[in-house]
């Protein structure tokens, strides 16, 4: 079944998963191509688990069921890998991107035996430093964007200060500091995702 | 020129509403179709239209002061879901009787209990025989299209009749997706203004509306009623005609996907048809004879055409997104199966309940129906005519 490239969001409420899976379907619809970002809601309440969906394609996208074998999974927030199968259905092929200051060897463990890639992001570091609060979900979405090679970082960078501008027209003073979490994303993620070019040349 | 974008099904509604520029809006917020009321403020705190909103302090009187609005002469609308649409009960029953055809946003929630906050039909299942008009969408291009349609259906001369435009709860309401949205003035166009012959302010040309009816008359009412609601079954076609002029996508009572030679059907409502069809393109491409039908229009209950539709098939899935609690199956089984009958199409039918209270239904699931509907047909298999799909065992 071929439903494009599907994403799972793993967060708690409040954190801004749902968000992200909506921003992001906003900038891949800016690459031209068939978009879907949904929510998956359990008890309405801040800090319960909850889990969003993207689905990317060059087709029209007909399905409306959630996604049990993503070819990415995005957890916001590292304390769910202890309740939440993350890896669950998750492509051998595929890859996890984890919100943690833990290295990736010290993941790995609470994976599963997850054979495919796993990256690790200091979403809360980056957050504080760009923009002194933790917003993780700015840095999850670049994470999610350069992991899952959705767009060039150039036009992503682009779009998002569009998107950040007509998002935050009455507080533009986080514009800024948003803009500087996502590329900051992008040049931690850099070293790792070359590692992986090179493995798998 | 069509304008791509993309956004909710809540947001896709809102634009329409923008377009549309109705004349008065009552509402209450209940999940998941508050962001409509609530986009549709933000709108007019803008600028951008000016339907007069009016805060009410409950379902049961924003339904009371659309009805009002409407018999005074103005084009009104609310947007509700699930219990929201259950306070209204005694309402939907006056708007259709008294003839208004106001028009009502309804995204599809479960009705309690237990208390849940997803996605099945038992809230417009459950005011299936209210008199409304009943439209679902698949996605959210549909709830768009079919809102735009909406007024010219309901305020048709030979209809007169209030209409609900339903969409899937969470699965498109919040789902954001791509859309082709049409420019304000060819919508305006499209919808015209609304002209009503009689209304209450209208001076010099008083009606009464509500009336106590004898008994000698108040049947011949019930019974206009319902040429009403046949009447529309043509007025919904001739719209979407319309419709399909100026914006290129063609809609029916039913949509049928890859069914001229399909040995097995499965007829469904709502966003799951999507799934289906995605099913049913993969499995066509081993060489099943499988198809889909999609119900678009359920009031006007198109008997008759589905009968039709599914004569030359060998097995129908028939799948219910609400149950009944009648022992017997859920709203769709029992109306397509007294439809086959009367039409005398003698086919194997199997009644499936989904997807209640937002249990997924997924592709693989489609796959497992077909399976059993040819197991049945080829094999001779008993199959249980009226089961649940996806239920924990």
């Amino acid at each position: 079944m071929s439903s494009g490239f599907e994403i799972r969001w793993h967060g708690r409420g409040g954190q801004g998963a749902k968000t992200a899976a909506l921003l992001l379907a906003d900038v891949a619809f800016q690459t031209g191509r068939y978009v879907q970002g949904f929510p998956e809601y359990g008890p309405e309440r801040m800090g319960a688990p909850i889990t969003a969906y993207n689905r990317i394609s060059d087709k029209k996208i007909r399905v409306h069921s959630n996604i049990y074998t993503p070819d990415l999974v995005v957890v916001v927030d590292e304390t769910l890998l202890h309740s939440v199968d993350v890896t669950a259905g998750l492509k051998e092929e595929g890859a996890i991107i984890i919100n943690t200051p833990k290295s990736r060897e010290e993941i790995l463990p609470l994976l599963n035996g997850y054979k495919g890639g796993v990256y690790t992001v200091d979403a809360r570091k980056i957050s504080v430093e760009a923009l002194g609060k933790n917003f993780p979900n700015s840095p999850m979405l670049a994470a999610a964007v350069a992991v899952g090679r959705i767009m060039e970082r150039d036009a992503f960078i682009a779009e998002m200060r569009a998107s950040y501008q007509h998002k935050f027209a009455k507080k533009p003073e986080v514009i800024e500091g948003n803009m500087k979490a996502l590329e900051m994303t992008f040049d931690v993620l850099e070293e790792a995702l070359k590692e992986d070019m090179k493995r798998s040349a | 020129m069509a304008i791509k974008d993309r956004m909710s099904g809540n947001e896709a509604v809102s634009y329409a509403i923008r377009q549309i520029n109705p004349d008065v809006m009552p509402a209450f917020p209940i999940t998941p179709s508050t962001e409509i009321p609530q986009m549709v403020s933000t709108y007019i705190a803008n600028g951008e239209m000016d339907t007069e909103f009016i805060p009410v302090e409950s379902e049961h009187s924003s339904m009371s002061a659309a009805i009002g609005a409407q018999a005074a002469g103005a084009r009104s609308l609310t947007a509700t879901s699930s219990a929201g649409l259950a306070l209204m009960w005694e309402e939907l029953l006056l708007a259709a009787s008294n003839r208004m055809p106001l028009a009502m946003a309804l995204v599809n929630r479960t009705l309690s209990g237990p208390i849940n906050i997803n996605c099945d039909h038992s809230d417009g299942m459950g005011a299936r025989d209210t008199g409304w008009i009943q439209i679902y969408a698949e996605n959210n291009q549909e709830a768009y299209d079919n809102f735009i349609q909406a007024y010219p259906i309901a305020e048709h001369e030979n209809v007169h009749l209030p209409i609900m435009i339903c969409q899937d709860g969470f699965i498109t309401s919040h789902a954001v997706e791509n859309i082709k949205l049409l420019e304000d003035h060819v919508v305006k166009e499209f919808v015209g203004e609304y002209r009503p012959e009689e209304y209450l302010l209208n001076p010099g040309k008083p009606i009464a509306v509500g009336p106590y009816s004898v008994t000698n008359y108040a049947m011949e009412a019930k019974k206009n009623q319902e040429i009403a609601l046949e009447n529309s079954k043509a007025v919904i076609l001739e719209v979407a005609k319309r419709f399909e002029r100026i914006s290129g996508r063609s809609y029916g009572l039913f949509e049928e996907y890859k069914t001229e030679d399909a040995d097995y059907i499965m007829l469904l409502i709502g966003s799951a048809a999507g799934t289906a069809k995605q099913a049913v393109h993969n499995m066509r491409k081993e060489g099943k004879k499988v198809g889909v039908i999609k119900l678009r229009v359920f009031r006007p209950f198109p008997a008759k055409e589905l009968a039709e539709a599914l004569r030359n098939c060998k097995a129908v899935a028939i799948m219910d997104r609400c149950e009944s609690y009648n022992g017997n199956g859920g709203p769709l089984g029992s109306e397509v199966t007294a439809g086959l009958f009367r039409h005398k199409v003698s086919i194997e039918a199997v009644n499936y309940i989904y997807g209640l209270a937002g249990r997924d239904f997924t592709v693989e699931d489609v796959y497992d129906i077909f399976e059993e509907l040819s197991d049945a047909v080829e094999n001779g298999k008993e199959v249980e005519q009226y089961q649940y799909v996806g239920l924990r065992k």
